[in-house]
């Protein structure tokens, strides 16, 4: 897997809320491997268009989009595309850790059973996938037991085992720090860098320290629109726009 | 000023003590005329007798176990009914049903609670009797199957209000997560959804269950009351409900049927007790989970 290939090319892509423009005429491409974060000051559109990536933006009657997506070439935007295929290639972190009411190892073991994966084969996958978002040590213990008892930070780390463990090309995270301490930032922090190896990260954070410190490449949204998209280090020290500086030195947002 | 507000307060304190009062005496009532009938039936006679046949000249029989097992197939065959199909209805309305429909569905649903139980008995005689009567090749549809359909009826508004309130308190994020593992509705809804509300989904299957065991009219009308033990739900059945509704009318005072009649109901009561228990304590339940 090359370094530089092009895993996600957003063309000219508008999003609608009824008859609410969300999204603005975006283009931009997101490179395989690499952690791309989506900042912005709220209501700008970034968890929109995250959502835009595995369609969940389905679920509210009134979406509508124009424009391409195509992730590996195939476009996604298209009305009659295959979402459940989509979503086993696209996986997702939500901003609140939502791991369902059951065991630990039945969360991680939920999308494979409806994927139909044999059961002989789902213990292996499982530890894996704990092991991938590096939950393995503190749970290996106590798999049958409900994954409400752990912590907030444990609860998103296994809602990242429970995304990984259908083998997706693409994790999409929406704020996936939020609602925890620092301690387990960091270790979530940790976990995202060394999924890239594997994976393609596309974050959207509130945290500009976060989007430094984890991101390769980072695009600044507001109001819809793309403003800025270049080298996380680029963004963050030399910004093209006048307004991409005033966001990230926190005179607004 | 202040002696506005102790009356005020009186007021509400007497209104609440009253309603407190009168279900006691209710009880208290129920216990007192019931216990005079054990002067002359054994209680285990009474339990566990297959028959009940009090006017009968010389030796006269209280068993009440005909009566309670037709209330128990009447009641467990109209569940059998109205579990699957109202679960199936919430399901419906919450993750199926465009908006408007379920606008307009919920409180049609809701206007069926409201429908006079002998209305239902009547349709039971008229229609639902006719059409078993000719699939069975009977001369009568009045049986427990009949009543069976008609409690179902009943306790339909019941189990789809409740259950449909718990699956739409799912948490939104549940649903989510399971779209985005690549679930599609369906497999969301039965691992996902249903387990999540299923104490509440439970509640609702007992409050029906509770209205279905206490329902007398219906049961009088359309389920044939043949004291006989029943062997199947094409035979007719008489239920708790209905011997008492019979019987008691025409009972002469303080005779020994006549207090049977009460510890009939007694017995009742504790079923109806039981069921609301266990229903009450899944609610509550569901409510401590959901907070």
């Amino acid at each position: 897997m090359e370094q530089g290939r092009k895993m996600v090319e957003v063309m000219n892509f508008n999003f609608f809320y009824g008859h609410a423009q969300c999204l603005k005429n975006i283009s931009f491409d997101i490179a395989a491997h690499q952690v791309t974060s989506i900042i912005g000051p709220s209501g700008c559109g970034k968890s929109t268009f995250l959502r835009c990536l595995n369609r969940m933006n389905d679920l509210i009657p009134s979406a509508r989009m124009e424009g391409s997506i195509k992730i590996d070439g195939q476009d996604i935007s298209a009305p009659g595309l295959d979402v459940v295929s989509l979503r086993k290639k696209v996986g997702m972190v939500f901003q609140k850790p939502n791991p369902f009411p059951k065991s630990i190892f039945d969360n991680v073991a939920y999308g494979l059973r409806i994927n139909g994966t044999v059961d002989k084969h789902i213990g292996d996958k499982v530890e894996e996938s704990l092991k991938n978002a590096v939950l393995w040590d503190e749970v290996k213990s106590r798999l049958h037991e409900s994954a409400l008892s752990l912590s907030g930070g444990q609860q998103q780390r296994l809602c990242v085992a429970r995304a990984l463990a259908i083998a997706p090309e693409i994790v999409l995270m929406d704020e996936p720090a939020s609602a925890l301490d620092p301690v387990a930032t960091a270790k979530l922090e940790e976990l995202i860098i060394r999924l890239k190896q594997k994976y393609t990260i596309i974050i959207v954070t509130h945290n500009m320290q976060q989007a430094a410190r984890i991101s390769d490449m980072t695009a600044f949204f507001m109001q819809g629109d793309l403003v800025e998209f270049g080298l996380t280090n680029q963004i963050f020290t030399r910004p093209k726009k006048q307004i991409t500086e005033e966001y990230i030195t926190g005179r607004f947002g | 000023m202040v002696r506005k507000e102790k009356f005020i307060e009186g007021f509400f304190f007497i209104n609440g003590m009253a309603v407190i009062i009168v279900l006691l005496g209710i009880f208290v009532l129920l216990i007192v005329n019931a216990i005079p009938a054990f002067r002359d039936i054994s209680v285990w006679d009474f339990l566990t007798g297959k028959v009940w046949n009090p006017e009968a000249y010389g030796k006269p029989s209280f068993g009440i176990v005909s009566m309670v097992v037709s209330t128990l197939m009447v009641t467990a065959g109209s569940l059998i009914v109205a579990i699957p199909l109202g679960i199936g209805t919430a399901a419906y309305l919450t993750d199926v049903a465009s908006p408007r429909v379920r606008e307009i569905a919920k409180p049609v649903v809701e206007i069926l609670a409201g429908i006079p139980s002998v209305v239902i008995g009547f349709l039971g005689i008229v229609l639902v009797g006719p059409i078993i009567a000719k699939l069975t090749h009977q001369t009568s549809g009045l049986n427990a199957i009949n009543g069976s359909i008609l409690l179902a009826v009943m306790a339909l508004p019941t189990i789809i209000s409740l259950s449909e309130d718990a699956l739409s308190s799912v948490p939104k994020s549940y649903t989510e997560a399971s779209w985005a593992l690549g679930a599609n509705k369906w497999q969301t809804l039965i691992t996902v959804k249903i387990p999540a509300a299923s104490s509440g989904i439970l509640a609702a299957c007992m409050l029906g269950m509770g209205r279905a065991i206490g329902e007398t009219m219906t049961v009088l009308m359309a389920c044939g009351n043949a004291s006989a033990f029943p062997h199947s739900f094409i035979d007719p059945v008489k239920t708790m409900t209905a011997t008492i509704a019979i019987e008691l009318g025409e009972v002469p005072y303080n005779t020994t049927h006549y207090y049977s009649l009460f510890a009939v109901g007694l017995v009742l009561f504790i079923f109806t007790f039981f069921v609301n228990l266990v229903s009450d304590t899944f609610l509550h339940k569901y409510e401590k989970v959901n907070r």
